[in-house]
């Protein structure tokens, strides 16, 4: 199942680039549907991140975690380096698990 | 370039540890890469596909890279008129090929950008993957190193440029927390999914209210429930013929045409 997923969304992908290539003199996209797409890709993405920084299954992720995110989208907030953001905020989970704080 | 090239790597090396913290087997992410070879959706995909939801993953990442359509249309000559050009220039576009290639206004000084940032991101990103996976696989519990609050941080950097826009940030905000508040409630992958009802905020007034609390409202907007079911299925989102006629309908009326057109399936679903 896990690799016809991967597999689904390696063939999805590469038709969706190859198709634009290939379309290109035939086709023109509307200006609302060429504004909208970065807008859903954009809510998709801001969902996973809320929801892997503070649910775990269906309930609050503690403390630590949503402390880590927080420092690292401050830090991502200040164009930090996506190496420094990473780490920064894995680092102060993992500190503040090491004290005690779920 | 160079920056570029390591930047990659860094957010390969990311990706590939976080995806076997996450608990995928060593072989997944190093399948993404080859043959998905888009970050961002790799890193959703990875998401979803670890809390057992394939379905979801698939149609938050098909969703995620529509994008790829609009671009393809942009580059087409850079990559080539001959099939094989096309075959192979095609899976190199990314975000950052493309903005390189058309940064360019010379045609032939496109072309040989596109065709050298892409490989040299393909091969970046793949090395990034495996030291990733090699990182992830070496460590105990990823908890204990805060690898749970390192993949969400990651996303919010890949985020935060395109917040920039205002519409597009209170968009992704009311998704967010549509996700969040429906986690509890929902089965896991299909809150995230939910979140694109974020969009729904587009239908309102400008500055009716603030812009940082229009959620619940949205989530409660009758019009979305009670909106016909389409015939629209995920794969015609980057069809241009489920849109319609923006030509003399203001700007919100085509947005909430064409909106409509393309999520009756999440709208009904939730």
């Amino acid at each position: 199942m896990l690799i016809a997923a991967i597999l689904v969304l390696a063939a999805g992908t590469y038709a969706i680039r190859l198709g634009g290539v290939v379309l290109r003199d035939r086709i023109e996209l509307s200006d609302p549907l060429q504004r909208l797409l970065p807008m859903a890709a954009a809510a998709l993405l801001a969902a996973l991140a809320g929801t892997a920084a503070l649910m775990a299954g269906s309930e609050f992720a503690g403390v630590a975690r949503p402390a880590g995110v927080l420092v690292g989208a401050v830090l991502a907030w200040r164009r930090a380096p996506f190496v420094v953001v990473v780490i920064a905020a894995a680092a102060v989970a993992a500190l503040l698990r090491l004290a005690g704080v779920p | 370039m160079g920056a570029l090239a390591a930047a990659t790597l860094a957010v390969g090396a990311s990706f590939g540890a976080i995806a076997i913290a996450y608990g995928l087997p060593v072989w997944a992410p190093l399948v993404m890469s080859v043959f998905v070879f888009a970050g961002g959706s790799q890193f959703l995909a990875a998401g979803l596909l670890a809390v057992g939801n394939p379905i979801a993953a698939v149609f938050a990442g098909l969703l995620l890279n529509a994008r790829h359509f609009p671009f393809g249309l942009a580059v087409a000559d850079s990559v080539g008129v001959r099939w094989r050009d096309r075959l192979i220039g095609s899976h190199i576009m990314t975000d950052e090929t493309v903005a390189f290639a058309l940064a360019e206004s010379d045609p032939a000084q496109r072309r040989r950008v596109y065709w050298t940032v892409g490989a040299t991101l393909f091969v970046t990103w793949n090395t990034g993957t495996v030291l990733g996976v090699l990182l992830g696989g070496a460590t105990g519990d990823p908890n204990a190193l805060g690898l749970d609050a390192a993949f969400p941080a990651g996303l919010i950097a890949l985020l935060l440029p395109s917040l920039r826009d205002r519409d597009t940030r209170r968009v992704a905000l009311a998704g967010a927390v549509i996700a969040v508040l429906l986690t509890p409630v929902l089965p896991a992958g299909l809150p995230v999914l939910c979140a694109l009802l974020g969009l729904l905020v587009l239908f309102r007034p400008r500055g009716r209210r603030p812009a940082a609390t229009p959620e619940p409202a949205a989530v409660a907007e009758p019009a979305a429930v009670a909106e016909p079911a389409a015939v629209a299925e995920p794969a015609a989102v980057a069809e241009p013929a489920a849109v319609a006629e923006p030509a003399a309908a203001a700007w919100s009326a085509a947005v909430a045409q064409s909106a409509a057109a393309k999520f009756p399936v999440e709208e009904t679903r939730c």
